[in-house]
């Protein structure tokens, strides 16, 4: 890839008046004692776009992700998600953050009812529309029959539908997605993609390991190397399948 | 939906998914009243006594109660840590104090039911006179709030590590030498033979709640960095 790539910057895409920034970030470091997850990140998201965020495994993709997510406090650097400045008005962004990670934190001793209005609950929405938006989330992903299983009696595929619902059940304005469609058979992610799919409107910051799919859906592309550092970032057309599989393979 | 979720709300939306997950598996209090019980009928062996009173029934009832404690001290934050519960919690806009008193109060809510079951066990094994059993309720209502207030910071800080059972009761022990001296000191004088006596139970009471509060504050203040990273 060309050493220009590796930083490449989009320019003059928008005209005034230019899109709110959903996450700006500015020399994010992001270090786990002596090892360095994030490098030196520095990239801006647009309000509406779609982010892919590429990489072999230990180049800090889910790092990022905890990091936006609130969940991890950057080392150094400074972090802006939904205008918030992080960590310091992390509180404000919390609530406006649909988050599915790896693990889909619904608790296994409750049942999928439950585990959504508990996260409903904690999210302040209004007891009357609970219920109703619960039912309606859960029959989109064709769950609606489970409503009342134990989490812990669901197949990998169940809960990672559940958790699709516990992620957007506050209707977030920014999604953050890690492998979002693992454990889907692809019936099950069809049914999902309407709920954490591209959508005019819906930000999104999305993990994959699929390039070809991520490339497509994103508008930005994010290619982190093993170590945290970037090997490109900017439009999805700058990068093809080609260079991008050569960063997982460790080429420069 | 930006707006911070009220910290009462927040709170008994924990409390009451701590409840009915406790209701629904049975992990944490019906291993300490089988403990509890346990404890008992060895005592009653092991020191081949009809009837205790004083001192030694203080500490028989209180030690029990502490160990049993420790049982769901350990598994406090069990499903927080292992099926993502912190970072569900962290991610609404919720005040992480919530998330400590509801804790507390689930933690109070298993002792209470512990001692509801065990006290009058233990009378019936140890005391010739129940005359002082109401007032010992109260005090082992006081000396919970400082177990579970001092137990959740302490199972919080050891919810992460993998050395949970064995930091818990190392570092929790030693900070519940105040409230166990001030609640055996109570004990000591509603146990005593021949009939309560109340002749210096204020200073007692009062070690124990200032020892509630002291912990309780200290939870407020440093629980939100317990959650942090």
């Amino acid at each position: 890839m060309a050493e220009t790539a590796a930083v490449q910057r989009e320019s003059g895409r928008a005209d005034p008046p230019a899109p709110q920034a959903a996450i700006a970030l500015a020399h994010l470091w992001r270090d786990f004692g002596d090892r360095t997850a994030l490098r030196d990140l520095t990239l801006e998201l647009r309000v509406g776009e779609t982010l892919a965020v590429l990489g072999p495994n230990g180049a800090g993709k889910t790092t990022l992700l905890r990091v936006l997510a609130t969940l991890l406090r950057p080392t150094a650097g400074e972090v802006s998600v939904l205008g918030c400045a992080l960590p310091r008005e992390a509180w404000k962004a919390r609530g406006r953050i649909g988050y599915l990670g790896h693990e889909p934190l619904c608790y296994r001793d409750l049942t999928c009812a439950e585990n959504l209005r508990f996260q409903a609950r904690l999210h302040g929405l209004e007891e009357e529309e609970v219920g109703e938006r619960i039912a309606r989330l859960l029959d989109r992903v064709g769950m609606l029959r489970w409503a009342g299983e134990l989490v812990r009696n669901l197949s990998a595929g169940m809960v990672q539908r559940l958790a699709v619902c516990r992620a957007v059940l506050h209707e977030p304005e920014l999604l953050l997605l890690d492998e979002p469609h693992s454990h889907l058979d692809p019936e099950a992610a069809a049914l999902v993609e309407p709920l954490i799919g591209p959508a005019p409107d819906r930000t999104r910051v999305v993990v994959t390991h699929q390039i070809e799919a991520g490339l497509a859906e994103g508008d930005r592309v994010l290619a982190l190397r093993a170590g945290g550092a970037i090997a490109y970032e900017g439009v999805t057309s700058g990068l093809s399948a080609g260079d991008a599989r050569a960063i997982y393979g460790g080429a420069p | 939906m930006s707006a911070r979720t009220s910290s009462f709300r927040a709170f008994e939306t924990i409390l009451a998914k701590d409840l009915r997950v406790e209701l629904r598996t049975l992990q944490s209090v019906p291993a300490m009243v089988l403990f509890a019980v346990t404890t008992f009928v060895l005592f009653r062996f092991g020191l081949d006594r009809d009837a205790l009173s004083g001192s030694l029934a203080a500490g028989v009832l209180l030690a029990t109660v502490l160990f049993a404690a420790i049982l769901a001290i350990n598994r406090l934050f069990v499903a927080e840590r292992d099926e993502g519960g912190f970072d569900a919690i962290r991610l609404a806009p919720v005040d992480g104090t919530a998330l400590l008193a509801a804790k507390t109060a689930a933690l109070v809510v298993y002792l209470l039911l512990l001692e509801a079951i065990a006290l009058p066990v233990f009378a019936i094994f140890f005391l010739d006179s129940w005359a002082g059993l109401a007032p010992l309720a109260g005090i082992l209502a006081l000396t919970d709030l400082g177990l579970a207030a001092t137990g959740v910071l302490v199972s919080a800080i050891a919810a992460n590590s993998s050395a949970r059972d064995l930091l818990v009761p190392l570092v929790l022990l030693p900070l519940l030498v105040p409230v166990m001296i001030a609640a055996g000191g109570a004990a000591e004088l509603l146990l005593a033979n021949g009939g309560p006596s109340y002749d210096g139970i204020a200073k007692w009471l009062g070690v124990l709640a200032l020892y509630d509060v002291v912990f309780l504050l200290v939870g407020y203040a440093v629980y939100d960095f317990l959650l942090e990273d």
